[in-house]
């Protein structure tokens, strides 16, 4: 009885856990294909051999006395050999996400942060940081017009007060008292 | 232990300020919990920065809270939305809604808010009194333990936690490499910087931590959010009834201990233990069938158990400075900026952060018991704030604090570039966990492993000779080479054996009932259908059915063991 009890006992986790992974797939976006897995192993080969390259380079010295390169360069191996063996085992994986149009949204975002990083040198946090409310509310979150204006005008105030005043952290601002 | 240092803890916490952080700490966690989306370890990513302006010990308490604080609200959306906050209560999802649609997610809620607690606090009692014991054994590690420790961490993280083993063991290794970039501290060769005097330095943790897991996860989310509204379910009586307690008070007795084991472990954790304690009373029922229907253990236990892990798996990183999880090296990092290195001198050296920290889990236990009681309303109000309002006020918190740390506009673009990382990463399926912790280790494990060869004098073999580094490295060695063995093992059997398999897959499908299908199991030959693989194969590669792939179909699940 005992004996038969522990095989069991696994079937049942096993079967939560294929459970718990359906329900997280339930709201997941279409699984991408084996187009993304090798491409995911490709970077991880390219990463290892260039680093590999370029920590032989550095020298690798020998056990007695490693040299700057010799860390990087076992790392830089160990990443490239394990890269290569998913590129041959991995190919069925379905645990990478296919790009769709809801894609263009992250690259939007990733387009303000940038133009804050430049801006915020240039014209103080207060226009850059009340720009990047109206987009995300508005482009991004389809919000209306008056939740925006007011969300974002709230929001750069709040985030005025509370870094300036609050928290003491000179940020570069345009608007001074 | 000593008394006087855990009572001056005590002390410390009960400052009206520390309370205040603590109380601020678990309401942001209960907040993120509740919402889905941000998890822990991107929150406390993104309040990095505030540690550089608030005092060690209040900084620490309030970034712990977050973690477990976020235990509890993650239970608020499992059982009101069926729309698990955090990973860790997936699996209250299934008695957990099951309930509400009874009209019961007032006794799910408290019965979850009560085991919570008491696992928790069952948790801190076992913490306090086993982290300074460890911590004395640990005091005896030279570089060759430390090295062998940590590399070992590393494996355990890739291996056990959620997603592909191998995928975890690249993004870790990845995260070394990430370590070694900037000047050398034993020969000043400058590595990786490609003649970038911002990366002579190496490259900050807060700006990776930031990067990787705080905009990344902001960018995934932004793709992920095509307006699909959830209604939750009304909560009534929140108060769980004398037979409730009654049939849950086995189940949280259990979770508590489970949790408290497997959150030990690095990479075990709060998600591993919610699934092994709610398979626990499964098991255990004389009545499985209510599993699932609405059993109030169902909710006890992993929630209980969640908590516990969530609480025990502080113990490695007080003890031995070893994170045993993402949201742990997030803990890990803030105490370096702070100028507190974590490890085995850590209860002598600066008692007040760690008795600081563990005496903050009573209070701030009790604070989200009282919390999530009384005021679930409150939290289920928050359901109702739209992500796409939130969203920009996460963006400009993380930018700000980013460029706060060094005044540094090239901080940011690290953090975007990082942060396009992250977000790549999970589309191609791999999770930046492992990559940031080992980039917290990367330093420890380098300069370890060099200064144990100098006191070899260069021959490796000092590293097995020793006879507890030599431990560590041969369970390392075993660990690694397991789930190979393990495959190889199964490839054998499911060749052999076909008859067998088909029957496991009536099995697991027979107990499949809680998502919207019959538990009946009416005949095995139907069932074949609803099994994840094949659908999961369908939508991936479209029109081609592959058969002879069972082995790739199990694969599918790896993402929650």
């Amino acid at each position: 009885m005992a004996e038969s009890t522990h095989p069991h006992a696994r079937d049942i986790l096993a079967e939560i856990e294929a459970e718990v992974a359906h329900e997280l797939e339930e709201e997941r976006p279409p699984v991408g294909g084996r187009a993304y897995q090798t491409v995911g192993a490709l970077v991880g080969i390219a990463i290892g051999v260039g680093a590999a390259v370029l920590a032989y380079d550095y020298g690798l010295g020998s056990l007695h006395k490693p040299g700057p390169g010799m860390w990087p360069f076992i790392v830089s191996v160990v990443i490239a050999a394990l890269s290569a063996v998913l590129l041959v085992v991995g190919r069925g994986l379905t645990d990478s996400e296919a790009f769709t149009r809801s894609s263009v949204l992250p690259v939007v975002g990733v387009v303000t942060f940038v133009a804050f990083a430049v801006l915020l040198p240039v014209t103080g946090f207060e226009i850059p940081a009340l720009l990047l409310s109206v987009i995300w509310l508005k482009l991004l979150g389809g919000e209306s017009w008056r939740n925006t204006i007011v969300i974002s005008v709230v929001t750069v105030a709040a985030f005025y007060f509370l870094f300036l005043y609050g928290l003491r952290i000179p940020l570069p601002h345009l608007i001074a008292f | 232990m000593d008394l006087t240092a855990f009572l001056d803890g005590f002390a410390l916490v009960v400052e009206p300020k520390n309370l205040l952080y603590c109380l601020v700490g678990v309401l942001i966690g209960m907040v993120i919990g509740v919402l889905p989306g941000l998890g822990p370890a991107a929150t406390i990513a993104i309040l990095l920065p505030i540690t550089y302006t608030i005092d060690p010990v209040s900084a620490i308490i309030m970034l712990a809270g977050i973690y477990y604080g976020a235990q509890y609200g993650g239970t608020i959306t499992s059982v009101l939305l069926r729309l698990p906050g955090e990973a860790s209560s997936v699996v209250t999802v299934f008695d957990g809604f099951a309930l509400a649609k009874q009209g019961k997610a007032g006794t799910a809620l408290g019965i979850a808010a009560i085991g919570s607690f008491v696992g928790a606090t069952i948790s801190i009692i076992g913490l306090t009194l086993l982290a300074p014991v460890v911590a004395g054994i640990a005091l005896d590690f030279g570089p060759p333990e430390y090295a062998a420790l940590a590399l070992l961490g590393v494996l355990l993280v890739a291996t056990i936690g959620s997603g592909n083993k191998l995928k975890a063991l690249i993004a870790g290794a990845v995260g070394l490499l990430l370590a070694t970039v900037g000047r050398d501290s034993f020969s000043g060769a400058s590595r990786f910087t490609f003649d970038s005097l911002q990366l002579a330095d190496g490259i900050d943790f807060v700006v990776v931590a930031m990067g990787l897991f705080g905009v990344g996860e902001i960018l995934y989310n932004l793709e992920q959010r095509h307006g699909k509204r959830h209604v939750p379910a009304k909560v009534g009586n929140v108060w769980p009834s004398r037979k409730d307690l009654k049939q849950s008070s086995g189940a949280i007795g259990r979770g508590s201990i489970i949790g408290f084991v497997l959150g030990v472990l690095p990479g075990g954790g709060a998600v591993l233990s919610s699934i092994v304690a709610y398979a626990m009373e499964k098991r255990r029922s004389k009545t499985p069938e209510r599993f699932g229907r609405g059993a109030v253990e169902g909710v006890a236990a992993p929630e209980t158990a969640n908590n516990a892990a969530a609480t025990s798996s502080f113990i490695p990183l007080l003890t031995i400075g070893l994170p045993a999880n993402a949201t742990m090296a997030m803990l890990f990092g803030a105490l370096l900026i702070l100028g507190v290195s974590p490890g085995p001198q850590l209860v002598d050296e600066h008692p007040d952060v760690f008795w600081g920290v563990i005496n903050s889990m009573y209070i701030g236990n009790l604070l989200l018991l009282i919390l999530s009681i009384p005021l679930v309303g409150l939290f289920v109000r928050i359901l109702r704030v739209r992500p796409a309002i939130l969203a920009p006020i996460t963006a400009l918190i993380t930018i700000l604090g980013v460029y706060t740390i060094n005044n540094s506009v090239f901080d940011i673009f690290l953090m975007v570039g990082f942060g396009i990382v992250g977000y790549l990463m999970k589309k191609a399926g791999f999770d930046p966990g492992p990559m940031v912790l080992a980039f917290v280790l990367g330093s420890i494990i380098e300069s370890s492993t060099r200064r144990s060869l100098l006191m070899f004098s260069g021959d490796p073999t000092g590293f097995v000779t020793r006879p507890i580094s030599g431990t560590i490295l041969a369970a390392f060695v075993v660990l690694a080479l397991l789930p190979v063995a393990r495959s190889l093992l199964k490839r054998r059997r499911s060749a052999a054996a076909g008859v067998e398999s088909s029957a496991g897959v009536a099995e697991v499908d027979a107990h499949r009932g809680p998502g919207n299908v019959g538990i009946a199991g009416d005949d095995g030959g139907r069932d074949v259908v609803v099994l994840p693989p094949d659908a999961l194969d369908v939508a991936g590669v479209g029109q081609r059915v592959r058969v002879p792939e069972p082995g790739a179909g199990k694969h599918d699940h790896h993402r929650t063991e």
